[in-house]
């Protein structure tokens, strides 16, 4: 089994305050990574190709997935501020050329949060989709899977054939961290570069970003002191209870 | 036809009430919008959408439906969004939303804008206001052309008012077989409870790692929700630890609340967790640590051992 998984570079959002925010392979995704590691390991994959969209900047975070163990790194050199339908109309190319029998990637950037990209790929291809996964087995001499889904209600399973686009969850696994052995021997291996020409595909974002700014903050509010002065605030001052 | 479709979301025994709010967001595009409800054996759901000022409830009542599976509940939305030449399609931010929407927004060729907090008009415009990162910004969107598919934050719109005159319900027929086949549903979580959900109740009382373990979190948490009629939410770090489960969580990447009352019982305050809650009318914080960041926003804070404090609060609470 071919596993693509596509990832994407964000910045680091356990940044402290303050603090330059350097970037880092998007959390979810790094998730994914380490499913799709999990899953060869247990001999069930034979090859992993990681992919990214951006300009050569994210070469760094590129170097993270090899050293974590992806077989092989794409590149899709476009600098464009993409929206999540762009992105997932350049992925469709890039799985068609793939042809992986199974596409793992996080649920959401946190960066942008829109959890769109798994969903609308799938869409595209035409292919079933497992969301916001906590687990996943194959069934069936590797012909469908089988997912725990985290929902607003509770776990939902599901089973899904092959090929198929599965995004991942907090609470799949634990990334491993990347070795410095690990690191150097990724310092080494190539990154292939492909441009949306190339791949036979031409997208405009249809959604545009005008403009960004903090929200207002909540102000603090006043220290209480015992548990008597807690209910006489809730009480009279705010009048929720 | 109808400018607007707002996706309706049910449990099979009524309507969530948080997905009615993307109602009012549809109210604020103007122009006609009608609701559209997907699922198996829907007459008793689709009555008790009649009076919400729509054009029409559209109903896709099959046993093909009867689990909200993304391939085929997608495939039959963009079917109506066709039919009824809808340019807008509109859920409310949630798991069943998420999954559905963006794969309905790629057959329909449509870009989507998720979370919606609010209309904008930038130069004569329209935009879009929308929480990133965690909340931490706030971004104004504008869309290319005139198709989009939009979720709506729940807690940023208010419920809609009932009291239209009634609305007809229409039958949308459509043909089972020609649905995508390759998702099956096997099972779901049940857990009884008698506490409100989550994400609809007016009090909220939530608990962090220092709960220690799930008999603590019940009865200290979950006993001064009780107390207060309230529902129980837990942090990342409670869920990973066992404490509560997964969907219990509250913030980035779980449920976004807005109550009137928030309780905060040894919570720090990570940026995912008080992206989740900073909407809350009244925040009580309660944490050992004086410095915890949650203080920097709690309209009430108490320093303390919650393992002392809390059962005087909830004995405070039984008093009234």
């Amino acid at each position: 089994m071919k596993i693509v998984v596509p990832f994407k570079s964000v910045p680091d959002p356990y940044a402290g305050p303050g603090a330059a925010a350097k970037s880092v392979v998007n959390p979810f995704d790094e998730i994914a990574i380490e499913e799709a590691l999990r899953i060869r390991e247990r001999g069930e994959a034979t090859e992993i190709v990681g992919v990214t969209i951006g300009p050569a900047t994210v070469d760094e975070q590129i170097r993270s997935a090899l050293a974590m163990g992806v077989d092989r790194a794409l590149r899709i050199d476009d600098s464009r501020a993409l929206d999540p339908y762009a992105v997932a109309r350049i992925l469709r190319a890039l799985v068609a050329k793939e042809a992986p029998q199974l596409v793992l990637m996080g649920k959401q950037a946190v960066d942008d949060d829109s959890n769109q990209v798994g969903q609308m790929l799938a869409g595209l291809l035409g292919w079933p989709q497992a969301t916001f996964i906590s687990k996943i087995e194959f069934l069936e001499n590797k012909t469908r899977a089988q997912c725990t889904r985290e929902t607003d209600g509770g776990l939902e399973v599901i089973v899904v054939n092959l090929p198929a686009i599965v995004t991942t969850d907090l609470r799949l696994n634990e990334p491993r961290y990347v070795s410095l052995p690990g690191l150097m021997k990724a310092r080494k291996k190539p990154i292939e570069v492909l441009t949306c020409e190339q791949l036979g595909v031409t997208v405009q974002p249809l959604t545009t970003t005008l403009s960004t700014a903090r929200p207002p903050k909540r102000a603090a509010g006043t220290r209480v002191e015992s548990v008597e002065e807690l209910m006489v605030k809730l009480k009279q001052e705010a009048k929720v209870l | 036809m109808a400018a607007t479709l707002v996706l309706i979301e049910h449990d099979r025994q009524q309507v969530k009430r948080p997905s009615l709010h993307a109602i009012t967001l549809a109210r604020q595009l103007g122009g006609e919008y009608a609701l559209l409800v997907l699922g198996h054996g829907l007459d008793a759901i689709a009555a008790s959408l009649v009076s919400c000022g729509a054009s029409a409830v559209i109903v896709a009542d099959d046993a093909a439906l009867a689990e909200p599976l993304a391939d085929r509940y997608a495939a039959v939305i963009a079917q109506a969004a066709q039919k009824y030449g809808a340019k807008t399609l509109i859920g409310s931010s949630s798991t069943f939303s998420k999954d559905i929407l963006p794969r309905a927004a790629a057959l329909l060729d449509a870009p989507m804008v998720t979370d919606v907090l609010a209309l904008e008009e930038v130069n004569g415009e329209r935009a879009y206001r929308r929480p990133t990162s965690a909340g931490s910004m706030l971004a104004t969107v504008k869309i290319e052309g005139d198709r989009c598919v939009l979720t709506a934050r729940a807690t940023a719109f208010e419920a809609p008012a009932a009291d239209a005159a009634p609305c007809p319900i229409e039958r949308f027929d459509f043909d089972p077989a020609s649905l995508p086949n390759g998702m099956q549903f096997i099972s779901r979580e049940q857990r009884a409870s008698d506490r409100p959900d989550l994400t609809e109740a007016r009090v909220v009382v939530s608990g962090g790692r220092p709960l220690q373990d799930p008999e603590t979190f019940e009865r200290l948490v979950g006993g001064l929700a009780d107390a207060l009629g309230g529902a129980v939410g837990a942090t990342r770090a409670a869920v990973d630890a066992g404490m509560a489960p997964n969907d219990y969580q509250v913030g980035q990447t779980g449920k976004v609340v807005a109550p009137e009352l928030y309780i905060a019982m040894g919570i720090s305050g990570a940026i995912q967790h008080l992206a989740g809650i900073k909407d809350s009318r009244i925040i009580v914080a309660i944490n050992k640590d004086p410095d915890a960041p949650i203080f920097q926003m709690a309209t009430y804070g108490l320093v303390g051992d919650l393992h002392q404090l809390v059962p005087q609060l909830i004995e405070a609470v039984r008093r009234g």
